[in-house]
């Protein structure tokens, strides 16, 4: 594409005009990949607390830590000391291999229901969008669904199944699924009204071309910020449901379990919800930090606003 | 204006059935027998067939909806398997702690999250803006019973300020009343805080942009005045629909923070309707908490109409 061609100015004016660098410093433009982290912090510190998060999950057997479900009735409740970097729970397990090990709950629920949900919200959604006898059905059920406080619903379907980390990734993706469905569906709606749709309608393109090759590109931006807050609000969904005790099961390592367990001594070891919670507001705030810098990267209208 | 407000009324209709219709498929959705799922593990065929027939499971799914439907319009919610009292009853003896729970922390959260969202619009890109959007973005991240533990830690066991746990009735006097839902109410309203100011600070900063603030500004109007009377009046649909839309964390985070602070509400009767898999009380619950969630909704989308003139219907 070749620039528009430069409008004529009297050479007067252009001589009056102060030029920019007595205005500016001079500014590098940032670019490639390191400008791009450069010019959005949040993304870098979300990225790297995420990623050393992600390293601690994959890297649990080699980082010092014994079995997390080994039981030692004879060093139960022990404060953190060298031996024991965390302390040990009323089971005598070793709560810092417990916390290693339960980054992978986190992390897979986390990553598990932000996929799913995006996969099955993108389908509903362009389904609602693209035709518009079934919108009317579709929009209904989902604003019903979505009038069933998030939590609720999934402790319900929690109540109702075994608890397994399989199960609480479908019961919290349920919950999650009419939010992307809305969300995709409001973008598709703006995107069909668009020229360039038009003119592929013209232009004789057939239905699933257009949506493979001028919707679905365009959902994908917001669908992306979305899946990040998605994903971190999963993973407190899931610490939630295991400490409730609808979550997955007591033996399996997951924060919200170790909290749980952690919840009739507090006032006297404190230690056991302590570490637990700092990992998961960790993690959780680096996925948080990575949405909302994405989205200020992705769409710059809205980074103004919020 | 009358006509709207029916209207919108009964748009609420079909949205309460489907939710009705999904808490009550819930059953049949979910995998396996149903009635051996609640029995548990450790049930006898014997138990199971208890449960079967006391939920009346062995009848066609179309007559067990359409009943359990009519006991519904009659504010029936069956009986609970574990205790056999009415759900109703269960749930009316619980009330009250939710309640207070929530009320003070909505409050709270508004006369915190409005301001701070008008200082930081104000101040928008200073320092202050900056700790302001940081604490926001921690507040969403920081699970509601780590707070709740963080505050009961350092304001009930290190310094005795406030009690630790429990709940005292509204009739034992105000302040009995309040102490004890201080701490909740702060650890609850973390998530909600820091989603009203967030909304209020980006609605501020659009209508900022506006003419008629320039005008305000030009003939001298002071700061404040601009602010909370000129600006954050029309900012208000979008902060209003959001306080509504908050309600659902609320609700979510409530059954949590009562089981960290140890009180009698809603939240604990789920708890304990879960670990003993009282079906009938967790659906009773959700169909509870969804329906206030629509009505509260409801409410505010009728705001709208006297919060901006302009909307007509």
């Amino acid at each position: 594409m070749s620039p528009p061609p430069a409008i004529a100015l009297p050479a007067e004016s252009v001589a009056a005009a102060p030029t920019l660098p007595d205005l500016w410093p001079p500014v590098k433009p940032l670019r490639g990949f390191t400008g791009f982290l450069r010019r959005h912090p949040t993304v870098t510190i979300g990225a790297a607390l995420l990623i050393v998060m992600v390293l601690i999950a994959v890297l649990a057997p080699y980082l010092g830590t014994v079995d997390p479900t080994t039981l030692n009735t004879s060093r139960r409740t022990r404060e953190p000391s060298a031996l024991y970097w965390f302390g040990t729970d009323m089971l005598g397990r070793d709560i810092y291999s417990r916390v290693v090990y339960g980054a992978r709950v986190s992390l897979t629920v986390g990553f598990s229901v932000a996929i799913l949900a995006s996969i099955a919200g993108l389908a509903i959604g362009l389904v609602s969008g693209m035709v518009r006898w079934a919108d009317g059905f579709i929009m209904r059920v989902m604003d019903g669904l979505m009038s069933i406080p998030p939590i609720l619903l999934a402790i319900a379907l929690m109540a109702l199944t075994r608890g397994s980390v399989g199960n609480v990734v479908m019961a919290i993706t349920i919950a999650e699924i009419p939010r992307v469905a809305r969300l995709v569906r409001g973008v598709v709606l703006s995107l069909r009204e668009q020229p360039y749709v038009d003119a592929a309608v013209a232009a004789g393109t057939r239905m699933p071309m257009i949506i493979l090759r001028h919707i679905l590109p365009n959902t994908l931006a917001p669908m992306t910020v979305q899946a990040t807050y998605i994903c971190a609000s999963a993973m407190i969904v899931e610490a939630i449901l295991s400490f409730i005790g609808a979550g997955v099961p007591p033996t399996v390592a997951s924060w919200g379990n170790i909290m749980a367990e952690g919840r009739a001594l507090w006032q006297v070891k404190p230690f056991i919800v302590f570490f637990p919670a700092v990992f998961l507001s960790i993690t959780v705030l680096a996925v948080n930090l990575l949405g909302d810098g994405m989205r200020d990267a992705l769409d710059p209208r809205l980074a103004k606003g919020l | 204006m009358l006509t709207y407000v029916a209207r919108r009324t009964l748009a609420t209709i079909p949205v309460m059935a489907v939710v009705a219709l999904f808490v009550f498929s819930l059953l049949f959705i979910a995998p396996g027998d149903p009635a051996a799922v609640i029995a548990g593990d450790q049930a006898t065929p014997a138990d199971v067939e208890r449960i079967r027939q006391s939920l009346g499971l062995d009848r066609p799914f179309l007559v067990q909806f359409s009943d359990w439907t009519w006991r519904l319009l009659h504010f029936d919610l069956g009986r609970s398997i574990f205790t056999n009292l009415p759900v109703t009853t269960m749930i009316a003896q619980r009330v009250e702690p939710t309640l207070s729970l929530m009320v003070v922390t909505l409050l709270l959260s508004i006369v915190v999250a409005v301001p701070i969202g008008v200082l930081a619009a104000w101040k928008v890109g200073t320092w202050i803006d900056r700790a302001i959007m940081g604490f926001a973005i921690l507040g969403f991240s920081v699970p509601v019973f780590v707070v709740g533990y963080l505050l009961a830690f350092f304001f009930a066991l290190q310094l005795e300020w406030l009690p630790v746990q429990g709940y005292t009735p509204i009739a034992r006097g105000l302040w009995p009343w309040l102490e004890n839902l201080i701490l909740p109410a702060i650890a609850l309203g973390c998530v909600y805080i820091a989603l009203i100011a967030r909304i209020t600070r980006a609605a501020m900063l659009d209508v900022l942009q506006q003419d008629y603030i320039r005008t305000a500004r030009a003939k001298g109007l002071a700061q404040r005045p601009i602010l909370f009377v000129h600006a954050l009046k029309n900012a208000s649909v979008p902060i209003v629909t959001v306080i509504g839309i908050g309600i659902a964390l609320l609700i979510g985070g409530a059954v949590v923070t009562e089981s960290v602070f140890a009180i009698p509400g809603l939240g604990r009767l789920t708890l304990d309707a879960i670990l003993r898999r009282d079906y009938p009380v967790i659906q009773g619950v959700v169909l509870l908490f969804s329906f206030v969630y629509v009505l509260v909704n409801l409410a505010i989308d009728l705001l709208y109409t006297l919060l901006d003139p302009r909307i007509r219907y």
